[in-house]
């Protein structure tokens, strides 16, 4: 059969697994594809809006970088994805498919508002950050560890059982919200009148401390993946749960352990969202970072440094979207194809870089090179 | 094949870096370009906008028409105004405001309530821009001069939106359409004629303007009685539409509404023409292109009014009023055309309502129109503060006076502050425990 397939014609293109290329290729496919993006996005903006691409360009990287105050929000933003993108990472790199990110968040953002309303007076403020930190820990911990360890016990599907963790997280919060507000209409910041569990403003802004802690936990995490040994274990039972029995790890152990970090990660984003950024708790408090945050860690390949640099695409493109919006008074949806064409490109670029065609009579030449 | 790469990756460094260029020049053009404008224009104010939704949600759409009609009326340029679409009542709208300041902005105005809280953090950093919270109600309290209310009388358009129901009602029952024969069930045990009212949530707000609708009906119909449904949300076309079909199906006549979207005059049209007797009155925009028939009018706001006057206080640097509330006297609330069904006679009823509500004889919380527990209501003091209710009990974030609101023989709405405050539950309404499912 395999014989006489070789002599019927040959397919136009044929797809092949590319060894791991060189860096320098990894960047031209890149710069290819952005290259690529922006002028099928022109012809987009030309066409469809009527305005002219280059404008278009310079408002989009406006939203980020016309001011300071502009420049320090697209880091607080980058804080909060790439935070989550830490805690997912562990995860993902045991192929435990963590999609509750945005419940464990959520829980952690809870625990977080409701220890600074409860204890906002009768907690001195050291105390008080203490405690709403080890309380979103604990929080987004127990969110990471019940999955896992059913998981661990009778192999239930964590997909699905992270995915549902998220509902309950998000009817929890929303039951939540509806008692504290009382009388109110909505809830509101809270302590307002108080102040107490706000993070302190560092550098005129009170998120200075959501990027230093980010920060700190991106080498922390890289560290951990890289040279420590559960980092090792992680990547064994990734690979293989068989070879990691065989090679004496606790697979049930490694799995609810490395949950469990990544719910607490989570959970301290929750934190940080709370004190650092909103002041206050949604339902929409983790705002889909949760699932962006998938995109991060993936693409990434669980490096923590090049989660940075997605991350930072990610929130580039997003401001500039609303940018765009707002400059033009364009639909939102318009200014989200534009940066959805970005994002296809730059998603499409991998495939480029992991596989090559070969194109019908070509094999040869491309085997030579 | 690398080559090729090496070839395109440089052409496009090279054209990204042509991009930055021409960047740059555009920028200083444009910058130059209204610096020019602003001198021969007759304003320099610049305006910011933060809405909760755009042109596709009716509450916005009404704000975005208003500020626009304002802006040609008194000469403020459009390229003068900036807008940020669907900013959700969260610390999105601090940065919004912030960036509003940040792009030159002397005047930022959110046109939602939940906006209130968020805009007022950025109010506090930037002292020299005024910031206008829309609907909001704790601007007098609190402490802070560029921080500022404004909502209309609404009320006073509901009461006469509810005249024309009234009216409706009247003829239905004189012509012997409306009988305990021919719709048993919209008679109660006393023989009073059911009408229902969707509402949004049970706050002042809701509570002033389905009292203020059902006065407007009983002042020309007075045996009736109404059932108010919550929603609990203000846009949900889905709710909206079951809560005046199960409001229907207990007997309301007219269905009223205080929620954005059409889904209560749609529900209505249908149970109609499926030959209930039943009509609704809208709000915010005319429903007779959602409801032909079943429609009778909408109370409407019209927001031109207020932002006319803002932006000419702003351009001539007079002081902006702190608590803004004006109705029927300055053309600030009205309602939509009548729809083909109305009774006989509605418009001169309602030209003849309107003048009253404007000169001043007539007041619609008269305190000898209704009762509370059967008794006429002769006090009502209303606590101004503003309250955080998180911890369980009620904390003031900003201390305010408790005034009384009724004198002269009526409750006075929206003179204490601009936000509505009445919260009396009057004898004659029923509101639903639960809300609708």
């Amino acid at each position: 059969m395999a014989a006489q397939t070789t002599h019927m014609a040959e397919p136009l293109v044929r797809i092949a697994r590319r060894e791991a290329a060189p860096l320098s290729r990894k960047i031209a496919v890149r710069a290819a594809a952005i290259l690529l993006a922006l002028v099928v996005d022109a012809l987009f903006i030309f066409f469809v809006t009527g305005l002219n691409p280059i404008n278009v360009y310079v408002v989009m990287w406006g939203g980020t970088f016309s001011t300071t105050v502009r420049f320090s929000w697209a880091m607080r933003d980058l804080a909060t994805l790439l935070c989550i993108g830490i805690a997912l990472a562990p995860a993902f790199k045991m192929r435990f498919w963590n999609i509750g990110a945005e419940g464990q968040v959520l829980v952690g953002g809870l625990a977080t508002a409701l220890i600074m309303v409860y204890f906002g007076n009768s907690l001195p403020a050291p105390a008080l950050f203490v405690a709403m930190v080890v309380g979103s820990l604990a929080a987004g911990a127990l969110w990471g560890f019940v999955p896992a360890w059913f998981k661990s016990r009778w192999n239930t599907n964590e997909t699905l059982f992270t995915l549902m963790m998220n509902y309950v997280a998000t009817s929890i919060v929303a039951c939540a919200t509806n008692i504290m507000r009382g009388q109110a209409s909505s809830l509101g910041t809270l302590n307002k009148a108080t102040k107490a569990g706000w993070l302190p403003i560092l550098f005129g802004q009170r998120y200075t401390i959501n990027i230093i802690v980010v920060l700190a936990l991106t080498f922390a995490m890289y560290a951990y993946l890289k040279y420590s040994k559960h980092g090792y274990e992680i990547a064994v039972v990734g690979e293989s749960e068989n070879t990691a029995r065989y090679a004496g790890i606790n697979v049930r152990r490694v799995m609810v352990r490395t949950m469990i970090i990544s719910g607490a990660i989570c959970g301290l984003t929750g934190f940080l969202i709370v004190a650092g950024k909103d002041q206050t708790i949604s339902t929409t408090s983790a705002g889909g970072n949760g699932f962006t945050a998938i995109i991060v860690a993936w693409l990434a390949k669980f490096n923590t440094f090049y989660m940075a640099l997605i991350s930072f695409l990610l929130v580039f493109l997003e401001r500039g979207a609303s940018e765009i919006a707002s400059a033009y008074s364009l639909n939102e949806y318009a200014a989200d194809i534009i940066t959805g064409i970005i994002l296809f490109f730059i998603l499409g670029s991998e495939f480029f870089i992991n596989y090559r065609l070969i194109w019908r009579g070509h094999h040869k030449e491309v085997k030579g090179e | 094949m690398k080559k090729l790469l090496g070839i395109l990756m440089a052409g496009a460094m090279m054209l990204s870096l042509a991009a930055c260029g021409s960047a740059g020049s555009t920028s200083t053009a444009a910058t130059g370009d209204t610096a020019e404008a602003s001198t021969s224009a007759s304003t320099d104010l610049k305006v910011g906008v933060i809405l909760v939704g755009d042109e596709t949600e009716g509450y916005s759409a009404a704000h975005i028409n208003g500020i626009k009609e304002a802006a040609a009326e008194v000469g403020l340029p459009e390229d003068q105004i900036i807008w940020k679409y669907k900013i959700p009542e969260s610390a999105e709208c601090s940065d919004a405001a912030e960036d509003l300041v940040g792009q030159g902005c002397d005047l930022v105005i959110a046109n939602s309530y939940g906006h209130q809280t968020y805009l007022v953090e950025t109010a506090e950093k930037y002292p020299d821009t005024t910031f206008v919270s829309m609907t909001g109600d704790f601007a007098a309290i609190s402490g802070l001069d560029n921080f500022k209310n404004a909502f209309t009388a609404v009320y006073q358009s509901r009461y006469v939106s509810g005249v024309v129901a009234g009216m409706k009602l009247q003829e239905l029952v004189d012509n012997g359409t409306l009988t305990p024969e021919t719709q048993p069930n919209s008679f109660d045990a006393d023989g009073n004629v059911k009408i229902g009212y969707v509402g949004a949530f049970p706050y002042a707000e809701v509570i002033s303007g389905y009292t203020a609708f059902y006065l407007g009906v009983k002042s020309v119909f007075p045996t009736v009685t109404m059932e108010v449904m919550y929603t609990n949300s203000w846009f949900d076309i889905d709710k909206e539409g079951a809560a005046a079909e199960a409001l229907i199906a207990n007997g309301a006549v007219i269905i009223g509404q205080h929620a954005d979207s059409t889904g209560a005059p749609a529900a209505t049209q249908r149970l109609k023409d499926a030959g209930t007797i039943c009509y609704s009155v809208g709000y915010n925009i005319d429903m007779l292109e959602t409801a032909p028939t079943a429609a009778l009018t909408s109370a409407t706001n019209v927001w031109k009014v207020y932002y006319q006057e803002l932006f000419t206080a702003a351009m001539n640097g007079e002081e902006i009023p702190t608590d803004w509330a004006k109705g029927y006297e300055d053309g600030a609330v009205a309602i939509t055309e009548l729809g083909p069904e109305c009774a006989e006679g509605t418009a001169d009823k309602v030209a003849e309502v309107e003048a009253a509500l404007k000169d001043g004889s007539l007041h619609v919380f008269d305190t000898a129109t209704f009762t509370v527990d059967g008794q006429t209501v002769t006090s009502a003091p209303i606590d101004l503060s503003y309250y955080d209710y998180s911890s369980g009990e009620a904390v003031a974030v900003y201390q305010g006076e408790t005034k009384e609101a009724i004198h002269d023989g009526y409750f006075d709405e929206s003179t204490l502050r601009s936000a509505p405050y009445f919260m009396l539950h009057i004898d004659g309404i029923v509101e639903d425990s639960e809300p609708v499912a």
